[in-house]
């Protein structure tokens, strides 16, 4: 186990440092990208040689790497040069309302996924099970800000049931508006939990077959019993690595909802720093976002090893 | 098969009675998944849409002469109606004229970047399973890193450093959407390469690249096809969820997601022609490949399991 432990949390390390080195060279691919956008395209040559130094991007560029990596790694995230903050300060301010709208809905669409997936293998190929499997189809195809604002538009709008002021300005808006947190939560969680169900669906059939439940039917066990006790028991463990592999899905579609819901979170702080282009923020939260994304994945397949002793083995 | 004159008189034995040949004529592969296509109502209807679909944004303004762009302050949000059957928008433009050019910008650019990202996908894939070892090792683990990015902010970036014109959209969505299909690809890469007939090429001296394009490629075809079609799909939903959030295309010359990130701005004055067709066809379109993605899949599974 510990060798388990050891080897995929090197992985994990691995990927973060990839995914630096990605985002840090995409960023340089267009020669004084940053510069230019922060004084526009018309800046005179002088200004943008002045501005490179004071920011250090004259420095070769593995040098750059190096030292803007290492301030991430000890929590220093650059510097907003339009908002004049810290993306530090900024990233403190929105992430907290994220997490909790991205939390709430990853819970809520496992939770729905399951009795979901388990109707549908235990009723298969019958109507209820086609027009479940079609719907979940299409909500996985309509794009999340479609869903959001058509949701908008039903319940605030046409039918009122919402009040249209809400605004999430903080972690503690959140936590004390909980009607103004129905509708992001909802439409995340529809537009996530078919991915869930159709995989809950065909593993649940494909361990119906296995002869445990043969066995565990043969000794006398309750129709529930079996479907409950063993067979989602099982179906379920994979369903950990699905969790963490849907995350980077997760929460881009929480960027989208920021910004259809007006939720000031990371996600709407990385589309206003795209419109004034200002890349160290969206470079920061690209970096931060992805990290946490390994963190994610790596928490969900220690947690799979736990469970399933098979996978430490090999 | 019918018989026709000519084979009753002719004194020659046909290779059927001769025993050479099978009495049915073996049909091609795409005959075959045409037929389990075919059989998809579903999938039949997608198609049949996508192509009125098609012809409606592409052949539309030959016959429909409205102007998309210019302003025209005597004819602000007017309603659907004479003169203008989707009606006008905040400038007095016209919403059909808008929705013929922006329903070809979302194919257009949906097309070519799920195309641009079928192509990356299936040569990174391929390579990658073939060749093995810490070529493949490597490669994998770049695609973990690009993985664990949310594409939406890659897609923020690229589109931040390189900009938001139709070409340039293309190439940022070709470039990011690519990494689903790489890891199908490298499974079925690595399965064709242990058959018999690529050991053989690669004993008669067959190079790695040469094995790749006369027998893995033209084996991964089924894959690479349904994906493709999947891909498009996908193109088009985050072409218009960017446009939609300000930072693709954006009107004169928006998409169909552009054109809703200026029409939802009037949700509330009930401007429903400037939110709805363009919303529907956004939902319809891409759910059409999708559909049609997925039969096809089928079409080519079933291929497999008669072959």
């Amino acid at each position: 186990m510990t060798a388990y432990i050891v080897r995929r949390t090197l992985q994990a390390v691995l990927t973060v440092i990839l995914v630096s080195i990605i985002t840090f060279g995409l960023l340089h691919l267009l020669p004084g990208g940053m510069v230019r956008g922060l004084l526009g395209t018309h800046a005179n040559p002088q200004s943008i040689a002045q501005l490179s130094a004071q920011m250090g991007l004259n420095r070769p560029l593995f040098m750059q790497y190096l030292s803007w990596f290492g301030n991430f790694l000890h929590g220093d995230f650059g510097w907003d040069y339009f908002k004049q903050q810290s993306v530090g300060s900024l990233i403190q301010g929105t992430i907290g309302q994220s997490m909790y709208i991205v939390g709430l809905s990853l819970v809520l669409s496992v939770l729905i996924s399951i009795p979901i997936g388990v109707l549908q293998a235990v009723r298969r190929n019958t109507l209820l099970d086609h027009t479940l499997t079609f719907v979940s189809f299409v909500l996985w195809g309509i794009p999340t800000f479609l869903i959001a604002f058509l949701m908008l538009d039903l319940f605030v709008d046409q039918l009122g049931w919402i009040p249209t002021s809400n605004e999430i300005a903080s972690f503690h808006d959140a936590l004390t508006q909980p009607q103004a947190i129905i509708l992001p939560v909802a439409c995340l969680t529809l537009t996530s939990f078919a991915g869930y169900s159709r995989y809950l669906r065909s593993s649940v059939l494909d361990e119906l077959t296995q002869e445990y439940v043969r066995t565990a039917i043969a000794k006398g066990a309750g129709r529930r019993r079996v479907l409950y006790g063993h067979v989602l028991r099982n179906a379920m463990i994979p369903m950990i690595t699905l969790i963490g592999l849907s995350l980077p899905a997760l929460v881009g579609g929480a960027v989208i909802i920021e910004n259809v819901f007006n939720i000031q979170g990371i996600g709407l702080l990385t589309t206003q720093a795209a419109l004034t282009n200002d890349f160290g923020v969206t470079l920061a939260i690209t970096m931060l976002t992805a990290a946490l994304t390994v963190l994610g994945s790596l928490i969900a397949d220690l947690s799979y090893a736990i469970l399933d002793p098979r996978v430490r083995l090999d | 098969m019918t018989t026709t004159p000519e084979e009753v008189l002719s004194p020659e034995p046909t290779s059927v009675e001769l025993g050479l040949e099978s009495v049915e004529k073996p049909r091609s592969m795409f005959r075959r998944g045409w037929e389990v296509f075919a059989e998809n109502k579903l999938a039949l209807a997608a198609l049949v849409f996508l192509v009125a679909f098609i012809l409606l944004c592409y052949l539309g303004p030959m016959f429909y002469h409205g102007n998309g762009t210019q302003s025209d302050m005597e004819a602000v949000t007017l309603p659907p109606g004479a003169g203008h059957p989707l009606g006008t928008d905040e400038n007095g433009a016209d919403v059909l004229a808008q929705f013929f050019k922006g329903g070809q910008l979302s194919l257009n650019v949906g097309v070519l970047g799920g195309v641009i990202s079928a192509v990356i996908g299936t040569l990174y894939g391929a390579i990658s399973g073939y060749f093995g070892g810490w070529l493949d090792a490597v490669m994998m683990r770049v695609i973990d890193a690009l993985m664990s990015i949310p594409l939406i902010f890659l897609l923020i970036y690229l589109g931040m450093i390189w900009g938001h014109d139709a070409t340039l959209m293309i190439w940022v969505i070709g470039l990011t959407g690519w990494v689903g299909i790489t890891r199908l690809i490298r499974g079925e890469s690595m399965v064709i390469k242990v058959r018999d007939y690529v050991a053989a090429a690669r004993m008669m001296g067959g190079s790695g690249p040469h094995i790749i394009r006369k027998h893995i490629l033209p084996n991964t075809i089924g894959t690479t096809i349904v994906n493709t079609t999947f891909s498009i799909a996908g193109s088009i939903f985050y072409l218009s969820t960017l446009s939609f959030i300000g930072l693709g295309l954006e009107s004169p010359h928006a998409d169909l997601g552009g054109m809703l990130n200026d029409g939802t701005q009037f949700v509330d004055q009930g401007y429903w022609w400037m939110i709805y067709p363009a919303a529907i066809a956004i939902i319809l379109v891409i759910l059409a490949f999708n559909v049609i993605g997925d039969a096809l899949r089928d079409a080519f599974e079933t291929r497999l399991q008669k072959r």
